[in-house]
């Protein structure tokens, strides 16, 4: 703060003695044949030159100022942010910069031209969606502007960051996720707290514009609860476990107001949803990983409509995940494969047609493989079957390629066919469903991370 | 039945809590007395080497031969990041797309970003390419802090490894002597390497190249070398005939003889150039640990010094 108090003062003086400097210029031109006249002009003159002597001085001194400022002062901005409250083990390290040489070109410690302090990394996504075709089950809009998610993301403080990201739709907008987490607590834990995709499984995690395809799996529409799955308000407390020598152990715990989509309805203020994730993952090469989930989730059946008492209507989900993928790194930005397999369970609590307590269980998995085949093209499949949560003797089957081109890492277009066997409830039969979904991505502002 | 149910929703996040609490065991290091050290690259895992000897033990994330920009945040780095008591970055946005997930997910307080054990090395190095005016990504994937590359200016190295013996002497203010001292000969051994560097690239000063990405400015600068284009048109974008074709009549025009191109990308384009200009492709090494042989920051210059200067005798 003094140091600012300081660099202020400078700049105000400096700047006053520009501003007694210009008025005084035209003056040596006013010439006149008077020698008390001429006695003032050149007192004045010699004004001016000393007070341009003066701010030649405190010009370098500022430099010089700036100079010995640089380390701390030209941080990148998500740094200012952290050092807002230096601590005494940072500004050792600042006070002890670069070997002090300052030649008029040199620029330590990148831009501050650039910086913009305090404010958060924004991006914005936009996410433009076509299809064509014919789907009589769930059909979609010709054209839609599916999702434009804007996305701000800051550390707070030195405990704590905040990622928050707002999805305005073709129907209004909607927190997709806004929460803090927590980085500083002892035991190595993290928690975070506010809306989020729960850690249910894998695909549940991505938001849509980083999935591999145009669309989310069957599955995730049938016992997930529609497109935004597990999407809810709460708490989650995660941390790393002791693991066998090469394995990666995470166990994850959140609990969840209990209000998500079509899948969990909160009746009453304590009908709280869970939801529980145990990750494992190995390095299997350096090109190649193995990456395994379990989930388990609870919560009361969304969508009863007659029940008396709602609140003893449960849902559980199991789920389990398998990815494997290869990149080898030398050809990191040209070639990679991924196979991901998620199998998902349910055990719907609900009314019979004929008002009887009953439990469905429904089973539905999607099979996803994609390969890149060089820096701009991509190949993908998807094998996708579900039954119905509410139903479960009925099967729905679909299969989807797709090929995605990249302009640059910061558009991206796809296209994808989609076949699909679904059941069809008004007529009460299966019926295919042929479709051709375009997909024009484009992405502003900061570079967010590559999801894994 | 409703009180039952309620019974079991709690056990049920009772339990899930429980599982996570019960299973707490000290991750946290023992009195070990080497500090942990993790870098982003391998460069910079070099230099701590240099300063920390055998006080410290140093690992990279990313590979000597790994494109810096795309590195996966697998999660097997979460284990040693969440051990590691200093965390050392390029900065500048170079490793955006892959180590902030890393650090927050590592849960480690010491290395959170402005924390005492989170040191960003280009706030000591000579930063080029500062964009002046606005920035924008039709210039492709610029770093709008200026070019992340730095470390291949030998002068940098030394300026970051005096960042590094600071901040080593803060963490153990009892072994000051050996850090200073290994400072020291560090210095000493780059300034006598510096005059043999220079000695072999005297003869080639002002040659003009062309390279792949701009991962050059700062060695070329130091080196006197001239660069004078890029296979990619803009950085981060692939390269497109168009801009192929004027490449080639640009280095036919000023006689650019030498492409220099990193490991991580692909060569058809960088040979086919090659074969229109009679220009030779030499894969130059931007980190340590990029070839086998490549053990330290040292050896990093031998190599890349070498194969340029078999480079521009045979194309001359």
């Amino acid at each position: 703060m003094k140091r600012f108090a300081v660099l202020s003062a400078l700049l105000l003086f400096s700047s006053i003695a520009h501003a007694q400097e210009a008025p005084s210029a035209p003056a040596k031109r006013d010439v006149s044949p008077a020698n008390a006249e001429d006695a003032r002009m050149k007192a004045l003159e010699d004004q001016v030159r000393m007070l341009a002597g003066e701010v030649a001085l405190l010009r370098s001194e500022l430099k010089e100022f700036r100079e010995s400022k640089s380390p701390e002062q030209l941080l990148p901005p998500q740094l200012l942010l952290a050092s807002a409250h230096p601590q005494p083990g940072m500004l050792a390290s600042v006070a002890a910069p670069a070997a002090p040489q300052t030649t008029q070109t040199q620029t330590f410690g990148g831009a501050s031209g650039n910086a913009k302090l305090l404010n958060p990394d924004i991006s914005l996504i936009g996410d433009f969606i076509g299809t064509a075709g014919r789907n009589t089950v769930s059909p979609s809009p010709s054209l839609q502007m599916h999702e434009t998610e804007v996305g701000m993301q800051a550390i707070i403080d030195p405990y704590a960051r905040a990622d928050a990201f707002l999805s305005f739709g073709e129907t209004g907008v909607n927190v997709e996720e806004a929460y803090i987490t927590f980085t500083s607590l002892p035991a190595g834990l993290l928690l975070k707290v506010g809306k989020m995709r729960a850690a249910f499984g894998k695909v549940n995690t991505i938001h849509n514009h980083a999935l591999p395809f145009i669309d989310r799996p069957l599955v995730t529409n049938n016992l997930v609860g529609g497109e935004d799955g597990i999407d809810d308000a709460g708490l989650s407390l995660s941390r790393f476990l002791p693991a066998p020598k090469n394995w990666f152990l995470e166990g994850t715990a959140q609990v969840f107001r209990g209000d998500s989509d079509d899948l969990f309805r909160a009746y009453r203020s304590q009908d709280l949803s869970v939801v529980g994730h145990l990750r494992a993952y190995r390095d299997l090469s350096e090109s190649t990983n193995l990456d395994l989930g379990v989930s388990y989730s609870r919560g009361n059946s969304a969508g009863l409509q007659t029940a008396s008492n709602p609140s003893a209507f449960f849902t559980n989900l199991y789920a389990a995940d398998a990815t494997l993928r290869w990149k080898p790194l030398r050809r990191a930005i040209y070639h990679s494969f991924l196979l991901r397999n998620e199998f998902f369970w349910s055990a719907r609590d609900q009314l019979s047609p004929a008002n009887f307590f009953q439990t469905q269980h429904a089973f539905g998995f999607y099979s996803n493989a994609e390969y890149r085949a060089n820096r701009r093209w991509t190949l993908g499949g998807r094998f996708d079957r579900s039954g119905r949560a509410t139903n479960a003797s009925l099967t729905d089957t679909g299969f989807s390629g797709i090929l995605t081109y990249w302009p640059s890492e910061f558009s991206q277009i796809r296209g994808q066919y989609r076949y699909g066997h679904l059941w069809d409830t008004p007529n009460d039969r299966f019926t295919n469903a042929n479709e051709f979904l375009f997909q024009f991505l484009f992405v502003m502002g900061a570079h967010g991370a590559h999801p894994f | 039945m409703p009180r039952l149910f309620t019974n079991t929703r709690l056990t049920a996040i009772v339990l899930s809590l429980a599982l996570v609490f019960a299973l707490l065991c000290p991750l946290t290091g023992s009195a070990d007395s080497k500090i942990r050290i993790m870098t982003a690259t391998t460069d910079l895992a070099s230099l701590a080497q240099e300063i920390g000897g055998d006080k410290v033990d140093v690992e990279s994330v990313a590979r000597g031969y790994q494109d810096p920009h795309f590195v996966d945040p697998k999660p097997s780095f979460l284990l040693k990041l969440s051990k590691a008591e200093l965390l050392i970055v390029v900065g500048l946005e170079l490793e955006i797309g892959w180590l902030p997930p890393l650090i927050t997910q590592s849960s480690n307080p010491r290395i959170q970003v402005g924390a005492p054990g989170y040191f960003d090395a280009s706030r000591f190095a000579k930063i080029l390419e500062l964009p002046t005016g606005q920035v924008t990504r039709a210039e492709g994937d610029v770093h709008p802090l200026g070019n992340p590359h730095y470390w291949l200016d030998p002068d940098n190295g030394l300026r970051i490894a005096k960042g590094i013996q600071n901040k080593l002497t803060e963490m153990r203010s009892n072994d000051a002597a050996y850090f200073a001292q290994r400072y020291d000969a560090f210095e000493q051994r780059l300034k006598q390497s510096e005059q043999q560097w220079q000695a072999q690239m005297k003869p080639y000063a002002g040659r003009k190249v062309v390279t792949y990405h701009r991962s050059w400015p700062n060695f070329a600068e130091h080196f006197g070398l001239n660069v004078v284009g890029y296979v990619e048109p803009r950085p981060g974008i692939p390269p497109s005939p168009q801009h192929t074709v004027e490449l080639i009549g640009q280095m036919k025009r000023d006689g650019v003889k030498i492409i220099m191109v990193e490991p991580y990308f692909d060569l058809k384009t960088p040979n086919s150039i090659a074969r229109e200009t009679a220009a030779q492709v030499v894969v130059l090494m931007p980190s340590v640990g990029g070839e086998k042989e490549i053990t330290d920051y040292f050896k990093l210059f031998d190599y890349d010094i070498a194969k340029l200067k078999k480079a521009f005798d045979e194309t001359h």
